[in-house]
């Protein structure tokens, strides 16, 4: 795996010991999109940290994945303001339109789908995030919308 | 001197030393405090917070709190149990209360607190609390996990990472889902896990429990038995938990706890279906049950007989590295007494056979010099010729332990063996050129004044011819004949030399070679030369593979010595057992194991005796073992199992397993332990100390013992190293010989003011090449050792379901450029041939061995690797060349 020997060359650049260990997890990421379990088993052999450590850290921050992530982010927030305005329901329907399953990924992988608490930004709620550019006060019209708009762009780069 | 503390504790002045803990100290003084995390031989964690308690006024968890002077410490005040209550409670919101039907019902820390603190419900269930639904895991041969039942206290975890040093188990997730697991939550099988199951040992609850007791009986009802592990020369004692006849789960271990795979999972053989359970006597191809006393009085019947016709030379008995010091010890008794021959051996010819020879010529006396547990402080430990991790799991726990220690680990060894990982020196010499590179580590340690100048001139003799034969052993020198970087060479030697401890390890690797007691000189040399002998966590340290082959070596089952090592020669000594026994004995010593097998084929050996011993998987050049076994006359066995060898038999004798008798074994650090009899023997076998009284008194020469404790009686009487020895005084932890008196506490470690023979003596040693040098016919190396989950020639361990899938068949490791050159894939099937024969295996292609090098497991009768080992031996003692034979490795046609 090329892209992975790439990627594990970029991360671990200059690191050393197991103090480095969340950096080099966080260029790892940058760089493959999420952490998958052969890299995370070379970062351990690499910076002498037990895998099941490697394993424990990986798992413990919210900022980590061990799965593939879809090429667009998109974030609901579900903190008071966005809830009480219905944000479950922009939830659940992006969900159905994306068809996102346990996993948290679109069925044609093109989106993953994440909850997050309060992003600062009442005024606009319902918030939703897409690869950081935020689309408020939405509304299950606007969801079809963003879908729309999220696979035209799917397209565009295929 | 360390320094004391003074403090109250519950109104108790209480006076530890510096750094204990509050929790410790309380101990200390009667005071108990509820803990669940804590573990005293792991680091404090302050994770479960049970044990607060108040200090000045402050509440603090006493398990990682040191005491300081003037504390005044309440350990029950109101505040400190309601709160203990409520961390309870908490505790148990997420442990799911089957305790009905949950192994540790009876033996759960957990539970045991509910029950004092009267938790019968709990406030603080909710939907997050899932981790308790978890299904449990079994998918490995011997450990159960049930996630629900773990309370996170991390005492897994701990024991994996800071006793056993694989770490293989950490957290994982966060919040209510936290679990411990492993790496990507594979399999353990399938991490650097060894399955020793310190984990169960330490879990407080049921979260980690064995496999085999599941339903198998509650904790109140399982009998107790304290015995000896069977399997390696560590000595863990143990605990038997058995219920109706059956062995339900071990316990115990070095230092309470600390097992291996084997002792711990592997004893289950002892309920095989098919133990040997009556005598049978051959009939025509096969075998017909007899009674015993048709079977003894045919096995006397025809020994007699040959004895008439040919002497009693023409009878050879092999005794057993497994059978007890009380069953070796009239084993060599009946040879000598009733047959009338010194013809006895066992497999310690094979083993170390060297060490006795060589520590012998060196100090005097032919052990291991020092005790497992100096290990620890030992500030440079050399390992060479010995896959510690694999064939003595205990020790090599220990010499982890002192690396992370900072200590510094030295191996010189042609595989890459696990602790070459850890090892700050790996040295990978050309199989059979150990001498060369001792003397190398000699001529540096001299050149660079590392010497111990004065522990030479106290206490050693024949410096001056020493000196002058490693002279020309000089790094370059070594290089060329063992291909050990100079470099290397030179800074290991030096690493060694400035030891203040160092300690030395070998086994087979060092002895099984035509040059082997030559082998054991040379490190004897480098221990006097160092001082490294005579003080706590120094010495030179053989280490021995069976439970009792330091027992049967000491008992005199050996064709030259009588027990205790005193010489046959010696006319004195004979007078004293001729006196004793009352019989004149032979004074020409006997053969060895590999001469026994050479006379038999020469027509000159026609009767055996084997007791306890597979030469069909164990010998070397097995075609010629099968041939002599053959020709043989008359051949009894005993044994717990049909094997390899006693299809040879004319009568088997069904023994006794460990598990079911009393005896003595002796392990490697010369400790002397009590074996208790915790089953009856299946169906008419009986201990082998009674078959050999029977059988004695049929031939002619009655021996009568009530209890195996007055077989030790009559040792002791003759035996100055055992003189003190007696089942009274072996409850517990046992006696370390020499024990010359009944007052005498035992010797953890030898040759502290002089040596058995008065000066330690330098011998000057040359390299030879093996017997055997790699051709362009057989272009490769063979080297032959064990693995970690089978013991010997698998007689117990291939009947252990779950040894036996972990690795069910023998395999070859080849270097990635032999098995390119050769068009060999990893995994495919191969042909491995010598002069003597050959075999047909799977070939794992590692970098393990070195290019030139292969190794196979010798552990498997169907793929023997001793169908390719030479026997060529050693001229001074005999032993085979086991390590390094030459080979051809071919694919096979497909």
């Amino acid at each position: 795996m090329a892209d992975l020997e790439a990627a594990l060359s970029v991360a671990l650049q200059g690191a050393k010991g197991p103090g480095a260990l969340v950096p080099v997890l966080q260029r790892l990421q940058g760089e493959l999109g999420y952490l998958p379990g052969p890299a995370l088993e070379e970062v351990a052999r690499r910076l002498g940290i037990p895998p099941a450590r490697v394993f424990g850290v990986a798992t413990f921050y919210s900022q980590f994945s061990l799965k593939p992530k879809g090429k667009h982010l998109v974030r609901v927030c579900l903190g008071t303001a966005c809830h009480v305005r219905g944000a479950p329901q922009i939830l659940a329907e992006l969900s159905r339109q994306l068809e996102v399953g346990e996993d948290g990924l679109s069925r044609d992988g093109l989106v993953s789908l994440e909850e997050v608490r309060c992003l600062g930004a009442c005024a606009l709620g319902p918030v939703v995030v897409v690869d950081g550019e935020y689309w408020g006060r939405m509304t299950p019209a606007k969801v079809t919308q963003l879908v729309r708009a999220l696979r035209e762009r799917g397209k565009g780069e295929a | 001197m360390e320094r004391l503390v003074k403090l109250r504790i519950d109104g108790q002045e209480v006076e530890v030393p510096e750094g204990t803990t509050v929790l410790e100290a309380a101990e200390a003084a009667g005071i108990e405090i509820p803990h669940l995390c804590h573990h005293p031989e792991l680091s404090p964690v302050a994770l479960c917070r049970l044990c607060l308690v108040e200090v000045d006024g402050r509440l603090l968890t006493s398990c990682n709190t040191p005491v300081r002077a003037g504390m005044e410490v309440r350990t029950a005040t109101e505040r400190v149990k309601r709160l203990r209550r409520l961390v309870l409670e908490l505790i148990l919101s997420d442990h799911p209360l089957d305790c009905l039907t949950c192994e540790r019902n009876g033996s759960c820390e957990l539970q045991r607190y509910a029950y004092e603190f009267g938790i019968e419900e709990n406030r603080f269930v909710g939907p997050d609390h899932a981790r308790r639904e978890l299904p449990p895991r079994e998918d490995n041969p011997f450990i159960r996990y049930e996630p629900g039942k773990c309370i996170l206290c991390a005492r897994c975890i701990r024991v994996c990472d800071e006793v056993q040093d694989r770490h293989v188990l950490d957290f994982a997730f966060r919040g209510f889902s936290t679990q411990v697991v492993t790496f990507l939550e594979r399999p353990l099988t399938e991490t650097d896990c060894e399955l020793c199951g310190q984990c169960v040992a330490v879990c407080p609850t049921g979260a980690l429990t064995e496999k085999e007791r599941r339903f198998k009986g509650r904790e109140w009802e399982l009998e107790r038995v304290e015995t000896v592990c069977p399997f390696c020369g560590c000595g863990c004692r143990i605990t038997l938990h058995l219920k109706g006849g059956r062995i339900v789960k071990v316990s115990g271990g070095y230092r309470g706890f600390r097992l291996c795979v084997k002792g711990r999972f592997g004893l289950t053989f002892v309920h095989r279906e098919d133990r040997l359970k009556v005598p049978l006597i051959r009939e025509g191809d096969g075998f017909r049950e007899a009674s015993w006393d048709e079977a003894l009085g045919y096995v006397a019947e025809r020994l007699l007989e040959i004895k008439e016709k040919y002497g009693p030379d023409a009878i050879a008995g092999l005794a057993s590295a497994k059978c007890t010091n009380e069953e070796n010890y009239l084993f060599q008794k009946l040879i000598r007494a009733a047959i009338g021959t010194n013809n006895v051996d066992h497999c310690a010819r094979l083993c170390h056979a060297p060490t006795v020879a060589g520590l012998v010529a060196a100090f005097g006396s032919g052990a291991m010099t020092n005790s497992i547990d100096e290990i620890l402080d030992a500030d440079c430990i050399l390992v060479t010729g010995s896959n510690t991790t694999e064939a003595h799991p205990i020790v090599a726990q220990e010499i982890r332990r002192a690396v992370r220690r900072g200590g510094t680990l030295i191996v010189v060894d042609p595989r890459r063996i696990e602790l070459a990982e850890l090892a700050h020196f790996h040295l990978r010499q050309r199989p059979g050129t150990d001498v060369a590179w001792i003397n190398g580590f000699c001529h540096l340690i001299l050149e660079e004044g590392l010497w111990d100048e004065e522990f030479v001139r106290e206490r050693c003799e024949n410096f001056e011819e020493f000196a002058r034969a490693v002279e020309r052993y000089t790094p370059e020198y070594v290089e060329e004949i063992t291909g050990i970087p100079a470099a290397l060479l030179r800074e290991a030697a030096r690493a060694f030399g400035r030891a203040q401890r160092g300690m030395i390890f070998y086994s087979m690797g060092l002895t099984q070679h035509t040059s082997g007691t030559d082998n054991v000189l040379a490190i004897a040399n480098l221990a006097l030369l160092t001082g490294n002998v005579g003080r706590r966590s120094t010495g030179v340290n053989p280490l021995r593979g069976q439970n009792n082959v330091q027992g049967a070596c000491d008992l005199a089952a050996l064709p030259n010595v009588l027990p205790g090592y005193q010489k046959l020669s010696d006319r004195e000594v004979r007078g004293k057992f001729e006196a004793a026994w009352g019989v004149k004995l032979p004074e020409k010593p006997g053969l060895t194991v590999v001469e026994m097998f050479q006379a038999a084929l020469a027509g000159e050996v026609r009767g055996m005796l084997i007791m306890g011993e597979n030469p069909m998987v164990s010998d070397p050049d097995i075609s010629h073992v099968a041939e002599a076994l053959e020709k043989l006359e008359f051949l009894a066995v005993i044994d717990i199992f049909p094997n390899e060898t006693t299809r040879f038999a004319d009568v088997i004798l069904p023994a006794a397993s460990f598990a079911e008798k009393d005896g003595t074994f002796t392990s490697t650090e010369r400790r002397v332990q009590r074996l208790r009899r915790a089953l009856d023997p299946p169906g008419e076998a009986r201990p082998d100390w009674e078959i050999l009284c029977e059988l004695s008194t049929r031939l002619g020469y009655p021996m009568s013992y009530r209890h195996p404790g007055e077989i030790m009686d009559e040792i002791a009487s003759l035996t100055p190293i055992y003189g003190g020895i007696s089942y009274r005084r072996l409850e517990g932890e046992g006696l370390q010989w020499p024990c010359p008196s009944p007052d005498h506490p035992g010797t953890p470690f030898l040759h502290k003011d002089r040596f058995p023979r008065g000066k330690g003596r330098f011998h000057a040693v040359e390299f030879r090449e093996p017997a055997e040098l790699p051709d362009a016919e057989y272009p490769l190396i063979l080297t032959t050792g064990r693995v970690l989950w089978h013991f010997h020639s698998r007689t117990m361990t291939g009947r252990v379901e779950g040894l036996h899938e972990l690795v069910p068949e023998a395999y070859v490791e080849i270097n990635p450029a032999d098995a390119g050159g050769l068009g060999i894939r990893d995994g495919e099937r191969v042909r491995v041939s010598s002069r003597r024969g050959s075999i047909e295996l799977v070939a794992k292609v590692t970098e393990r061995v070195p290019q030139g090098t292969v190794f196979i497991p010798f552990h498997f009768g169907d793929q023997a690797a001793n169908v390719l080992t030479n026997p060529a031996l050693d001229p001074v003692s005999k032993i085979p060349e086991y390590k390094a034979c030459a080979v051809r490795v071919e694919p096979i046609e497909r």
